[in-house]
């Protein structure tokens, strides 16, 4: 990812002024957005309230002002932490972590979420180790993250965390060999097909037909 | 009392060696116990849990959940779906509503799970253990079989977010869940239910790509269980479980605490109380040794009158 694509572009194109059908039609639950009455209870409720520049309240009115960019490329999504305080809360009953999972979703697809963004990383990686084998591999997925900025950062880190890492192998909860080979499900070649045929429907409903999503 | 039998979505992190292997093995434990059959779903998958959201969609993450509904449905029809992973619990809770609201979504669910061979004909049911325990079971059918009251233990129910929300526990209030607190005193020990930090967010994942952030709400959940005297903290989630325990030592190196407080799951205590012997009750799977849990599970049972 990076460089905005031809999808930012078309969709540019087709939606020019008006953002909030453009999420409306490709953010997963993006139709509640024009519900939120702007009580603020969600930005008070997030545990990393305090960290997000543009909270979801803000979030939403950017996009009924149209402020696309600022929306797309925002930091701020990629900071829910999925603790769904925000939803159970919210007097209007929005769905709101899953819009806010869905724009940062919808904005990684465009090319224009932070390339940098470490939970944007993290989440790609996370789906990638789990449907590679159908189950998640703990300690591939554990030292991806710490070697994603290259041998020399990923071999310090390890370093810093080796108390953790040996805490875990003497408690049994971590295993070495799970580098060679992990837990994994049977039918992997099933999975991996249903999993190719989902991401082409959805690209066929979401009309995103030019980004091949994943697989 | 009958056997009740239900179809078992362990979820990643309790596999043999995995992060949470503790957390199963209590659990086998504990059933074993109440008498409840759990029968793995056959070749389960990963339910891609809350944050593989930019990697999967919609659509695909619902395809991975609903592939454990339809072997479930194929393989121990009848039986409900039960998680004990909160993440788990509640992508599967989440991709059975989903589906269950709309036709267009489960048609285009069913062509993908047709690549696999599979049709998900939306019968399972899905739960979480901790509602086996309460709805099926029942706290005065959970102290039955108690052995070993865990007198004397000052626990902080830590219930976390996912086991809470958005779906929780039927009858229990999203700001103030009170079954943890009630499974703890069923067991005979004392509930601290002035713990303020019952339903504070771990970080979740997010521990892992901002540390810091993370950390800081790790270090309030286990400094007010502290401020309560708690001798330990307990959870119905792995991920709360791992994040609050094994990250103590990391916060102490940033901020000079001097954090060093145990955190079990429910099913360890029940394991215990049950007259678990401590590698039965998973206890030897800490990073911080739960110890006045250890000195009740190594006490000999005296003989029932």
């Amino acid at each position: 990812m990076g460089a905005p694509n031809e999808l930012n572009l078309a969709a540019l194109a087709k939606y020019s002024n008006d953002f909030l059908r453009e999420v409306e039609t490709h953010v997963e639950e993006g139709e509640w957005v024009k519900m939120c009455m702007q009580c603020g209870v969600c930005a008070g409720s997030c545990p990393f309230g305090p960290h997000w520049e543009h909270s979801p309240q803000k979030i939403f009115m950017m996009i009924r002002a149209g402020k696309r960019e600022e929306v797309l490329s925002s930091e701020s999504m990629w900071m829910c932490t999925s603790c769904y305080n925000c939803v159970v809360r919210c007097p209007r009953k929005l769905p709101i972590t899953q819009i806010m999972h869905g724009l940062a979703t919808y904005a990684h697809r465009l090319g224009l979420a932070p390339k940098m963004q470490p939970t944007r990383q993290w989440s790609l990686q996370f789906w990638d180790n789990c449907t590679r084998t159908g189950r998640v591999n703990e300690l591939k997925l554990t030292l991806g993250l710490y070697f994603r900025d290259g041998l020399v950062a990923g071999l310090k880190k390890a370093w810093a965390m080796r108390a953790i890492g040996f805490g875990l192998l003497r408690a049994k909860r971590l295993n070495p060999f799970e580098l060679l080979r992990g837990h994994e499900c049977k039918d992997q070649a099933g999975i991996h097909r249903m999993l190719a045929k989902a991401y082409e429907i959805e690209a066929r409903r979401l009309r995103l037909d030019k980004f091949k999503l994943q697989g | 009392m009958a056997k009740k039998e239900y179809a078992f979505y362990p979820g990643c992190s309790s596999q043999l060696r995995g992060s949470a292997s503790n957390y199963l093995t209590s659990v086998n434990s504990m059933c074993q116990t109440l008498d409840i059959k759990m029968t793995q779903i056959p070749d389960w998958n990963c339910c891609g849990a809350s944050i593989g959201y930019a990697g999967s969609g919609e659509l695909a993450r619902h395809v991975m959940n609903a592939r454990n509904f339809a072997l479930a449905e194929t393989h121990l029809p009848g039986q409900d779906v039960v998680a004990t992973c909160a993440a788990c619990w509640l992508g599967a809770r989440e991709t059975k509503d989903k589906l269950d609201a709309s036709s267009q979504l489960m048609a285009e669910t069913n062509e993908a799970l047709k690549e696999a061979g599979l049709h998900y004909k939306a019968q399972v049911g899905v739960r979480h253990m901790v509602e086996v325990l309460i709805e099926d079971i029942g706290y005065e059918g959970l102290a039955q079989p108690i052995v070993k009251p865990l007198e004397g233990l000052k626990i902080a129910g830590y219930v976390g977010c996912q086991t809470n929300r958005p779906f929780g526990i039927a009858g229990e209030s999203f700001e103030n869940p009170m079954y943890l607190d009630k499974l703890v005193e069923t067991l005979g020990a004392e509930a601290l239910t002035k713990y303020e930090q019952k339903v504070t967010c771990c970080g979740g994942a997010l521990a892992f790509s901002e540390p810091e952030k993370s950390q800081k709400q790790i270090k309030d959940i286990v400094e007010s269980a502290y401020d309560h005297k708690a001798d330990l903290i307990v959870t119905p989630c792995p991920l709360c479980q791992a994040n609050v325990e094994i990250y103590q030592s990391e916060i102490n190196k940033r901020h000079g605490t001097k954090l060093d407080m145990p955190v079990a799951y429910y099913s360890q205590l029940m394991a215990v109380a049950y007259g678990a012997k401590p590698k039965a009750a998973g206890l030897d799977g800490h990073v911080i040794a739960p110890k006045k849990l250890q000195d009740i599970a190594v006490k000999v049972v005296p003989a029932k009158k």
